[in-house]
């Protein structure tokens, strides 16, 4: 009836008690709160099963920020045990806790804080940058995004119910294999992944066809705004990366469910293929995560700096280089495994080449501001904090493109120092650019500029404490993932302060939370819509906008549009027309939901429930395949009401 | 006045940052930085001469950051603003060309050094390379001495100045062989065999380590790598040679079991072609 999960399950030591107790607890006190304010009608019809991308948006950034606290918690137990461990002392934690938190840590950031953040921005921002009124495919898009929901779930859910992966964040067999992890971690892992990937290609796939069919009278592709180029550069990566994802999981899946050998060492079987297909996946994710920052960046900048972006249309080339460059750069994952000179030699160069269009497009933000004028708000802070780590961090990783140096640094803090300069100082002050840049967009308000940039000072100092440090200990030959060393080694002080700067990044980050909290008790009302001085349409409308974005599709003669409009005297204003919009589903909670469900079952082995379950989602689909009223009008009245 | 405040922070806290960085490299043990093998000291300048061929692009864009924030900032007086300047041609030249130019040098670079620095072939030299076969076992290391017929678990001596042929295979989950101090690493896979070159140009105890999870006991594979004299080395392997201990295959099947922070030890190798056993095992 249940498969394998026993009363055994539940036990844990007091650290993962505390954790999974205070999560319980934390959803216990939502339920009651919501009960008691009588909020669950409203949630389900305005949130649950809204197809609104804007808040479909909201709702990915604040699984994010959840997902966000757990990485960053799981990051300060490391370096706890790290400063904990040496010598004699083997720390608070057992190596096989400390291994399952390192990859719930990688595992958490890259899904759901780094995905879940590039597809909550671009689903809060590309339609009103497109001048649409929605995506392509709405009810697809609330589907995607509870597939997301429920894949994080897993990684919650395994603190309280079994264990999770310990096996690193790209969990390589033989390790992952049946024979070295017979127990459930791995299949948590699998899971949460498979299932969030799922949801990730089909928002691919619906972005990809939103840019293309919806963009509003007048913008041709080269009038878009970078970032949508970055968006849709992005979905083409994620269409055709996503499915080698789901391929490998389902492969590894087999291996250890009915033994089917592909990736073990005896019988045909040989790991390396995996290793080879999970970076074929893998790199590509990697600029998945970076591009569509860097299409924040660029309409960052061009903002604060009162400028046109510089060099637009090669600000597309280099967007398109990196995206085609990105699939042949893989195997620089694993150069010690032995492929040849040759071969490596190829795929350094590949890799060092990609430093030309991502140089390009450093000089051509730099550029924007030479003779601008420059705003340091915040979202513009951002920017500067990355364009120094960046560039570092790019640095280090063309030093990595050469084989026989990377033989010396592979898989060391150097690597881990390398990629947390990339997505730390790329993706996530990329994110945090564009969230504190559209904040007032989404929220009717602005956000208090003075913690927000304390918490950038935070964040920048905290990183720089956290993981300069990281370059050094690499040279010294501490690798990663690693629970104990010797105090001959001479880590420990470099370890201390890592840690330092893990509590000031944990600083700036409650700083931001607090900001939240700041900022709506003052509610400081931006009633123009356009508080930035904007060059895009999102900033043409109303803040937040109404739901059917514009009352007007607007038409678009130029790069930077609203920037023209608002040069030009006031237009005529034309006839108000019925609004065609989707109406809300609940398809997507249902699928979502019934996923957790399935993968739940496949985990611990109660196949019946994988069965019904997975029966039960073919019949959500099929009902929701014959659901009429799947669409409304809104009159020309309430339009006007609104206005 | 608040802001120079903060500026001559910032200063401050990077002349400290720098200052303790440089002491803490001059009384610490850096092993890639300083390396004592001759695979370890051509990694170091390669490491080197990419860094400053990399600066001669980073340092321009840091500066250009820092100086345009500064000299183009909103409401400083008698700035520049000149919105139309969004397009030049002989700009993309120059930052689509100088670092395609660098990045053609570095391409050449690491033609050659693939393969110059190819972990598979072997070192030059007159003196007789000694081989030394390597399993990573769950979770230590296993060194078979073929020639001299010794096994060791989590130490290995050799002679300085002679090129070694590490061997090395797996009979565990995947794992990575490497010794900072005489140069790179490369992985150690069950049913497959690498190989990799090194030579110690200077008697010392450098630290080995695998660099990639492994299960459990994963951080507890550290051992020691001694370069001695010659001399000295063919009196270890004497002493090891009677000493009483055989690695017998019975014995194998023991150590194959999992243990952690295992201390070295040292066999007679009775089962001479156990490597080739483990291989095709």
């Amino acid at each position: 009836m249940f498969g394998r999960l026993t009363l055994e399950a539940f036990q844990h030591d007091w650290i993962e008690y505390a954790a999974g107790l205070s999560m319980v607890f934390g959803a216990l006190a939502t339920v009651i709160l919501l009960t008691y304010f009588r909020l669950w009608k409203w949630l389900w019809k305005e949130w649950l099963t809204t197809v609104d991308h804007k808040k479909i948006g909201i709702m990915y950034i604040i699984v994010s920020f959840i997902m966000l606290f757990k990485g960053i918690f799981d990051a300060v137990m490391m370096r706890l045990q790290q400063v904990w461990s040496v010598g004699d002392s083997m720390g608070y934690i057992t190596a096989s806790h400390f291994q399952q938190v390192a990859t719930a840590h990688g595992v958490t950031m890259i899904f759901f804080v780094g995905m879940g953040l590039m597809f909550g921005i671009i689903n809060m921002i590309l339609p009103l940058q497109i001048g649409a009124r929605d995506v392509a495919f709405p009810a697809l898009n609330s589907i995607s995004f509870w597939l997301f929901t429920s894949g994080a779930m897993f990684i919650l859910v395994s603190l309280i119910v079994g264990e999770f992966a310990g096996t690193g964040w790209t969990s390589y067999p033989p390790l992952s294999g049946l024979k070295y992890s017979p127990g459930v971690g791995v299949d948590y892992w699998l899971w949460t992944i498979q299932i969030s990937g799922v949801g990730s290609l089909l928002s691919g796939i619906n972005f990809f066809v939103t840019i293309l069919k919806m963009r509003c009278p007048g913008m041709k592709l080269m009038r878009m705004p970078i970032f949508v180029w970055a968006s849709f550069a992005t979905m083409i990566m994620v269409m055709f990366a996503f499915p080698i994802l789901t391929a490998t999981l389902n492969m590894l899946t087999t291996d250890r469910l009915i033994d089917t050998k592909l990736f073990t060492t005896e019988a045909g079987g040989n790991p390396m293929m995996y290793i080879n297909l999970i970076w074929a996946w893998g790199h590509p994710e990697v600029y998945i995560l970076i591009l569509p920052a860097f299409g924040i960046f660029s309409e960052v900048v061009a903002v604060f700096s009162e400028k046109r972006l510089f060099g637009y249309k090669t600000m597309v080339y280099a967007i398109f280089v990196i995206t085609f460059l990105s699939f042949i750069v893989w195997l620089h994952h694993f150069f010690t495994m032995g492929s040849g000179a040759s071969v490596n030699a190829f795929f350094g160069i590949m890799t060092m080449i990609i430093a030309v269009p991502t140089g390009v497009k450093v000089f051509n933000w730099l550029f924007t501001m030479f003779q601008g004028r420059v705003r340091l708000d915040t979202p513009m802070l951002w920017f500067l904090g990355f364009a120094i780590v960046f560039v570092l961090g790019g640095m280090t990783g063309v030093m990595m493109s050469i084989p026989a140096v990377d033989f010396q640094v592979h898989n060391t803090l150097f690597l881990v120092a390398h990629f947390h300069s990339v997505i730390i100082g790329g993706v996530v002050f990329g994110f945090f650019a564009g969230y504190s840049y559209w904040f007032p967009k989404f929220t009717g308000i602005m956000l208090n500029e003075r913690i927000g940039k304390w918490a950038f000072g935070f964040w920048l100092s905290g990183f720089l404490l956290a993981f300069m440090p990281l370059y050094l200990l690499g040279f010294m030959g501490a690798t990663r993932r690693l629970d104990h060393y010797e105090p001959q080694t001479g880590f420990f002080p470099l370890f201390a302060v890592a840690g330092v700067g893990a509590i000031l990044i944990c600083i700036g980050f409650g700083l931001q939370i607090l900001q939240i909290l700041v900022s709506i008790k003052e509610n400081k009302k931006d009633l123009s819509g356009d508080p930035w001085n904007g060059r895009t349409l999102e900033w043409s409308t109303s803040s937040p906008p109404p739901h059917y974005n514009f009352a007007h599709i607007p038409e678009v003669h130029s790069i930077d549009p609203f920037w023209e409009m608002k040069k030009e005297p006031e237009m005529k204003k034309k006839p108000l027309h019925e609004i065609h919009m989707p109406s809300n589903t609940g398809v997507g909670v249902y699928l979502g939901a019934l996923s957790f469900i399935f993968g739940f079952a496949m985990i611990w082995h109660m196949f019946w429930l994988a069965i019904l379950s997975a029966i039960i989602m073919v019949g959500c689909l099929i009902a929701r395949l014959y659901e009429k009223n799947t669409e409304y009008y809104i009159s020309v009245e309430e339009i006007k009401r609104d206005a | 006045m608040k802001n120079h405040y903060k500026i001559a922070l910032v200063v401050l806290a990077i002349v400290v940052a720098v200052v303790a960085t440089i002491l803490f490299i001059q009384n610490n043990n850096i092993p890639v930085l300083d390396p004592k093998g001759i695979i370890g000291q051509k990694q170091r300048d390669l490491l080197f001469i990419t860094t400053l061929l990399m600066l001669i692009v980073v340092v321009p864009a840091i500066a250009f950051t820092l100086i345009f924030a500064f000299l183009y900032r909103k409401g400083r007086p008698n700035a520049t603003y000149r919105p139309e300047f969004y397009d030049s041609h002989l700009a993309e030249i120059v930052w689509w060309g100088v670092p395609s130019i660098i990045i053609i040098v570095l391409a050449v670079i690491t033609y050659q050094s693939s393969y110059a620095l190819d972990p598979y072939k072997p070192i030059e030299s007159d003196k007789k390379p000694i081989t030394i076969q390597v399993v990573a076992l769950e979770w230590k290391w296993l060194f078979i001495y073929p020639e001299q017929s010794i096994a060791t678990i989590n130490f290995i001596q050799f002679p300085v100045d002679t090129p070694i042929n590490f061997e090395i295979t797996a009979d565990a989950p995947m794992n990575s062989f490497w010794i900072p101090q005489l140069g790179g690493q490369i992985y150690a896979m069950q049913s497959m065999r690498t190989e990799l070159h090194l030579m110690a140009t200077e008697a010392g105890v450098y630290r080995g380590c695998s660099s990639n999870l492994s299960g459990e006991g994963f951080s507890g594979m550290v051992f020691q790598a001694k370069a001695s004299s010659e001399q000295e080395f063919n009196q270890w392997v004497k002493e090891v040679k009677n000493s009483s201990k055989f690695l017998t295959l019975d014995e194998y099947n023991v150590l194959v079991t999992p243990s952690e922070y295992v201390p070295a030890s040292f066999y007679k190798l009775e089962k001479q072609d156990l490597f080739n056993y483990i291989l095709t095992k």
